[in-house]
Formats: C-alpha cells, sequence, structure tokens
C-alpha cells in the first residue's frame, strides 16, 4: 500500500516534469528560426530602460519606437518583411545592458539591437555587441562613439553627440548670455563630455569658465552644491539627469531666487519634467538647449507634425492621453530616426539575416546627407560613417511665459569637428 | 560667498537632513533596541511612506497642504500595517534568530521594492510643498518648509520620547528590551509587542519620508541611502538607544551638512564612515550604549 503511495508521487512528479520541459521550450527565447524565410520578421532587440534613473526616458523611447515600427509596418517594413521588436529591460544599468545583448544574440535571434540612451550602458554594452557581432545601434548622445572608444558594431546615426551639441552653444552662449560660465554637470562619463568639450569650444570663443560643479549621479539634493558657484558668475550652464533632476531644478530657484545669474541649461536638466510646476517661475527668461523642440513652434514642419501626432504628444510635448505626463521630446526622435535608418540600411545592403550583419553595417557607413523628411523630422543630418556619428543642427530655446520658445537653430556646420577615429578600417 | 552665510547655509542644510536622519534611524533602533533584529528593509518602509505620500495626495485636489496632511496621516499608516503583516508572515516564524531575520529582512527589502515598482511605476513623482514659502535671508534663500521639517521632526522625536518614558505602553516596550522573557513570564503579550514595534519603527521611517518627499521626489529606489545613513547613525549613537542616536543622527547630519558644503558631499560619507570605524574600535556599544550581552 505504501509502496504504491509513493509510486503514485513519483508517476506526478514525472508528469509535472514534462509539464515544465514544454512549458520552458514553448517560452518565446526557445522558439527555434531555422528558416530564413522572406516573410519572418525582421528582429529588433529593443534595449530599453524600463526601470532605475533612467526610467522617463525609457518610456518615451519605448512609445517612439512603437510609432515607429507601426508606421515602418504600415508601409510594408523592410524589404516587405515586417519589423519585430524584442524588448528588454536593462534597468540602466551597464551590467544588466550587457546581458540583454547576449539575450539578443544567442537567445532571441535578433538581427540587430538598438535603443539604449545612458552612456554609461553604452559603454558597458558596446563591447559585448562586438564580440557577439551584433550591430549596436545606439541612441545616447555620447561623445564615446565618435571619439574612438569602441568598436565597428556600434553606431549612433540617429542622434547628434554632446561634443557637437556644446560646440554649437558656445558661440550663443556667449553672445547672448554671458562671458563668465560656472557649469553644473553629472559626475560620470555623459557630464564630463560636457566639461571637456564645452569649457575648450567656451574658451576658444573668448570666454571664460570660473567654476566647475560635478554632481555624483546618485544624489538626491543639491543645495550644498550651490555656494561652490563663485560669486562673480555670469551664467550657470547646467546639465542634470536621473530621477531628481525637479529637485535640481527647484533648489537652484529656492537659493537664488530672482538674484540668479543668467541661465543656460540642456533640456535634460527637465526632460519629462512639466515646465509649470510650483516652483520653476524663475525660469522664465532662460535659455535651453534642445535636441528637438518640446513645443510645437511658429514654423513647425509639417514632418514634426505627422511624428508628434504618430507617437501620440500634444502640442506641449505632453502625451495626448495625460498632458501631465510630459515627454523627453528632446531625445526621443532619435529612435525614430535611427529605425528609419536602420531600414534603409537593410534594404540597401539587400539583407537576408545575421549573415549579412557586416553588408548592413558597410551600407550605413555608406550614408552622408538625411534631408529632412517624414524618416528625420528634427530636421537634415549628415552622417560621418568613419566615426559612426551624426550631425545636425541644434535648437535653442527661451522660456517665455511657461513656454520654450525657439530663439535660435544651429547649422549643422557649427557642429563638425576634425575625425578622431575611422573605424571603417577596423575589420569585421 | 563669505564664511559667516557659507557657516550658516551648511548648518541650515545639516540640521534639515540631521531632523529626517533622527525620525529614519530611530525606527531602525527602536526594532533592534526591542526585537533585537536587524531590520535590513527599513529602507524600503522609508520608501513606502515617500511613495505612498504621493499616492494619498494625488487624490487630493485644491490645496497643497490638504493633500500633505493627509498624506502624513494616511502613509505611515499603511507603512505601518505592511509592515506588521510581514512581521506576522514572516519574522515571528523565524522566532526572531538574529542571523535568519537578517536573511529575511534582505528578502522583504526586495519584495517592497519590486511590488512599489510594479504597482506605482519607476518614475521619480513630485509631491508640492503645502506652503511655497521662499525666506530671503539676504546672502541666499531658504524654503520655510526646511524649517517646518526641523520643527515637525522635533515634536515627533518628542512625543516618542514621552510615549516610551511616561505611558504604559511605553512600559511594555522598556520592560521587553530590558529581558524579553522575564517580561513573559509577567504576562506581556511579547508577540503583539514586537509586531506593534516592527510597525512603529516603520511608520516613523514613513513620517521622515513624508516630510522629505516635497523636498525631494518618491521614487522605488530611494530607500538604500538613508538606510546606510541610520545604521551609521544607529552604531555611533549605540544601538537601542534613544538618546544617543537622536545626539548621533544630528552629529551625522551636520558633519555631513558642513563638509559637503566646504569640501565634498563624498568626503562627508568617507567621514562618516570612519567614524563608525573608530566607535566599533573605541566604544563598540557606540556613544550612549551600555554595555549588554
Amino acid at each position: 500500500m505504501k509502496k504504491n503511495f509513493k509510486n503514485n508521487i513519483t508517476r506526478r512528479k514525472l508528469m509535472k516534469g514534462v509539464a515544465a520541459a514544454g512549458s520552458i521550450a514553448a517560452m518565446p527565447g526557445f522558439v527555434r528560426y531555422s528558416q530564413a524565410a522572406s516573410s519572418s520578421p525582421i528582429k529588433i532587440g529593443f534595449q530599453v530602460h524600463r526601470t532605475g534613473i533612467g526610467a522617463a526616458y525609457g518610456r518615451w523611447y519605448d512609445r517612439t519606437t512603437q510609432a515607429a515600427v507601426k508606421v515602418l509596418n504600415d508601409a510594408g517594413g523592410v524589404n516587405g518583411r515586417p519589423i519585430e521588436i524584442v524588448a528588454e529591460d536593462d534597468g540602466t544599468d551597464p551590467k544588466r545592458g550587457a546581458e540583454a545583448l547576449e539575450k539578443f544574440a544567442n537567445q532571441h535571434n535578433c538581427d540587430v539591437a538598438f535603443g539604449t540612451l545612458f552612456s554609461h550602458v553604452v559603454i558597458g554594452s558596446a563591447p559585448r555587441a562586438g564580440e557577439l557581432k551584433l550591430p549596436y545601434f545606439v541612441v545616447s548622445e555620447g561623445h564615446h562613439v565618435a571619439s574612438g572608444m569602441l568598436n565597428r558594431y556600434t553606431l549612433q546615426p540617429g542622434i547628434t553627440d554632446v561634443k557637437s551639441q556644446v560646440q554649437a552653444m558656445a558661440p550663443f552662449v556667449k553672445e547672448n548670455v554671458g562671458k563668465k560660465v560656472t557649469m553644473i554637470y553629472p559626475d560620470f562619463a555623459f557630464g564630463h563630455d560636457h566639461r571637456d568639450y564645452f569649457s575648450a569650444a567656451f574658451e576658444a570663443q573668448g570666454g571664460e569658465i570660473v567654476g566647475k560643479v560635478p554632481i555624483p549621479p546618485t544624489e538626491s539634493s543639491f543645495s550644498k552644491y550651490f555656494p561652490k558657484i563663485p560669486r562673480d558668475t555670469e551664467v550657470i550652464y547646467h546639465v542634470m539627469v536621473g530621477p531628481a533632476v525637479l529637485t535640481f531644478v527647484k533648489e537652484l530657484g529656492e537659493f537664488y531666487g530672482s538674484k540668479s545669474p543668467k541661465l543656460f541649461g540642456f533640456i535634460d536638466s527637465l526632460e519629462a519634467v512639466d515646465l509649470n510646476t510650483p516652483g520653476l517661475e524663475f525660469l522664465d527668461g532662460s535659455y535651453f538647449w534642445e535636441g528637438n523642440p518640446r513645443y510645437a513652434q511658429a514654423n513647425q514642419t509639417e514632418h514634426d507634425k505627422f511624428y508628434r501626432n504618430a507617437v501620440g504628444v500634444d502640442a506641449n510635448g505632453a502625451s495626448v492621453s495625460d498632458p501631465k505626463d510630459v515627454s523627453t521630446y528632446a531625445h526621443m526622435f532619435g529612435c525614430w530616426e535611427t529605425l528609419h535608418i536602420i531600414k534603409k540600411g537593410m534594404e540597401e545592403s539587400g539583407y537576408a539575416g545575421p549573415g549579412d550583419r557586416a553588408k548592413l553595417i558597410e551600407a550605413v557607413e555608406s550614408m552622408s546627407n538625411m534631408p529632412l523628411s517624414q524618416a528625420h523630422p528634427q530636421g537634415a543630418k549628415i552622417f560621418n560613417g568613419k566615426t559612426h556619428q551624426t550631425f545636425g543642427h541644434q535648437y535653442i530655446t527661451k522660456m517665455t511665459n511657461g513656454k520654450l520658445v525657439l530663439a535660435h537653430t544651429t547649422s549643422i556646420e557649427d557642429t563638425f569637428y576634425p575625425d578622431e577615429v575611422d573605424y571603417t578600417k577596423q575589420s569585421f | 560667498m563669505d564664511l559667516g552665510p557659507y557657516l550658516l547655509f551648511a548648518s541650515l542644510e545639516g540640521l534639515v537632513h540631521a531632523a529626517v536622519l533622527s525620525l529614519i534611524a530611530l525606527g531602525l533602533s527602536l526594532v533592534f533596541g526591542v526585537m533585537r533584529i536587524v531590520n535590513v528593509a527599513h529602507g524600503e518602509f522609508f520608501m513606502l511612506g515617500a511613495i505612498l505620500a504621493w499616492w494619498v495626495s494625488s487624490f487630493v485636489l485644491g490645496n497643497p497642504a490638504l493633500g500633505f496632511l493627509l498624506a502624513l496621516l494616511v502613509a505611515p499608516i499603511i507603512a505601518g500595517i505592511i509592515a506588521m503583516f510581514s512581521d506576522w508572515l514572516i519574522l515571528k516564524h523565524l522566532k526572531y534568530d538574529p542571523e535568519a531575520t537578517i536573511i529575511a529582512t534582505i528578502g522583504i527589502l526586495y519584495i517592497i521594492q519590486q511590488a512599489a515598482l510594479m504597482t506605482f511605476g519607476p518614475d521619480a513623482r513630485p509631491v508640492e510643498q503645502p506652503f511655497n514659502v521662499r525666506l530671503d535671508l539676504y546672502w541666499f534663500g531658504f524654503s520655510a518648509y526646511k524649517f517646518f521639517v526641523i520643527f515637525a521632526s522635533i515634536i515627533l522625536l518628542l512625543s516618542v520620547w514621552l510615549v516610551m518614558a511616561k505611558t504604559k505602553f511605553g512600559l511594555l516596550l522598556r520592560a521587553t528590551q530590558l529581558d524579553s522573557e522575564t517580561a513573559q513570564a509577567f504576562g506581556i503579550p511579547i508577540s503583539t509587542v514586537y509586531s506593534l514595534v516592527f510597525g512603529a519603527g516603520a511608520a516613523i521611517a514613513a513620517v521622515g519620508a513624508v516630510l522629505i518627499v516635497p523636498i525631494q521626489q518618491a521614487h522605488y529606489l530611494m530607500g538604500g541611502e538613508p538606510l546606510l545613513l541610520a545604521f551609521i547613525v544607529v552604531i555611533i549613537g549605540g544601538l537601542g538607544s534613544l538618546r544617543g542616536t537622536v545626539a548621533a543622527a544630528v552629529l551625522i547630519g551636520m558633519s555631513d551638512g558642513i563638509i559637503s558644503v566646504f569640501f565634498s558631499p563624498t568626503l562627508a560619507k568617507i567621514l562618516a564612515t570612519l567614524l563608525v570605524v573608530f566607535v566599533l574600535l573605541i566604544r563598540p556599544n557606540g556613544l550612549f550604549g551600555t554595555a549588554k550581552v
């Protein structure tokens, strides 16, 4: 009797084991794509900051990506093959970022990877992309692509880099805002790009950097840094990222009140933040760099109108379904444009499957002029295939009555600098 | 800025920091003092307080002070109930074994953190200040609300002391703290006391969070740093000593404020950690701790 009972349990256990094995085999990662049939989807691994300090950007990068994929698929996809996004949360963490790339390459069998913003995640993931020989299209702004720090498999064709942005800002700041600047920036790669390249460009213009205030990326309270700003500062140049940006700007206002030096900020300090939040009134009259103007401007192009509408963003840069849900408009266009570039590169190279990855990279490297169009709603761009970096117009807006109004648009030439690397000389 | 105003600013910043820190550390110290367990999940109850404050106040339209007051009332209660529930569900069954509870509270830490992430999302949530007044102190501006934080913390610390020293419940707590077996022999319902203390410890940290959230913002990862600082405070002040906790919080908070402003915030943290090492070497029971086995 007892023995019988035991047997029963064993059989049950066996059944359970079979069921478990079956369900594992049914999981998406274990689907085997042996056929490279022409109808199978192009799989794009989307490394997304769903959680961690980049979550606000991740949410909007995701919405932009979904919108772009819908537009592209409605128009026939890539050579008739639909695009499928395989999203993996990287937790805005370099280690998890590298793991996500491994999953894309080995488990999901993705054709390319795409979408990363935060520079430490890009720097942590790119070497793995090179080892996996997985084309890695980042939307990060960091100068690490064009500086030669990464590899042939990492490209940034859809968004300009910090070095070119700040270089184009320097003349405007000196002419229109002030000559003695104190910089406040996050104390990691992205902030260091600002520190190094803005101060060099600004001093070349004859301006003076009187103070540099680095802030650790995990900081949650900022007042204690403000006494370090020298008294003869004419302009505070601020750029901040992470979940505490609103606290940063509020405390800046609290500290100075109406006696503040003039402000020039990168909109990063207020991305995804409602500018009409109480405590931000002091920002009126201050200037911002914007990759793409958050508020629909008087000279809005039909392409921006189309793009804005497709992503679901209203004229104030917030979600059409929730006016409190403000977008990361100055950055997220990069996802839209990068996906259009991937499509174009795949079609031009006759991409059929992972075996053609090198051909895809060569096709993108050979691109140059990218005119203002539905594929490039932020503006025209010139891509440099040698440095894997794109160059484009930059926008300076002025906070006027609670809205950001366009004050200046730089030329693409303003953002050029000499090449620091030639990735095309590296082997695949 | 001149030295005088510089020092004034640094001290004010330090006081705000010290006020909130003493509340967080007090909760941790209370739980250790009475229950003899190290609650690693303490920072997450702080985080819960902050996120619940945002959640509660987002229901109240109109004057932001109303939402804030409601949050001050509701958020600590919910955080306390969740703490009592985790005590009932987990810690009780481990018989409050010191080592097992450390592992268990690490588990609770992750469960609460991820549950908050899944429920309320990964975004930083602002809570509007109940009153938005900027005091212009000539050299620099300072939010009037920050003075309120200092004031409210002092009131709360005093009332905790009153409860501990003057009420019957306080007597039960002190008896349990002194010798739980004897207390049980005298008919004190130890498990109820434990449960209430664990809840109260979480609720006090949550009050600190509700106070700080109009200055900072609620975010699911915000529990880490206060936990570390609270441990530093409790070790320096002596585990289980109310007076020592407050004194150490003021010491750490003020030195953090002043060293951060004059030198660098990283140096402030380095020095605080060094101080812990010295205290452990020279006075292992903390500045105010009494020797216990």
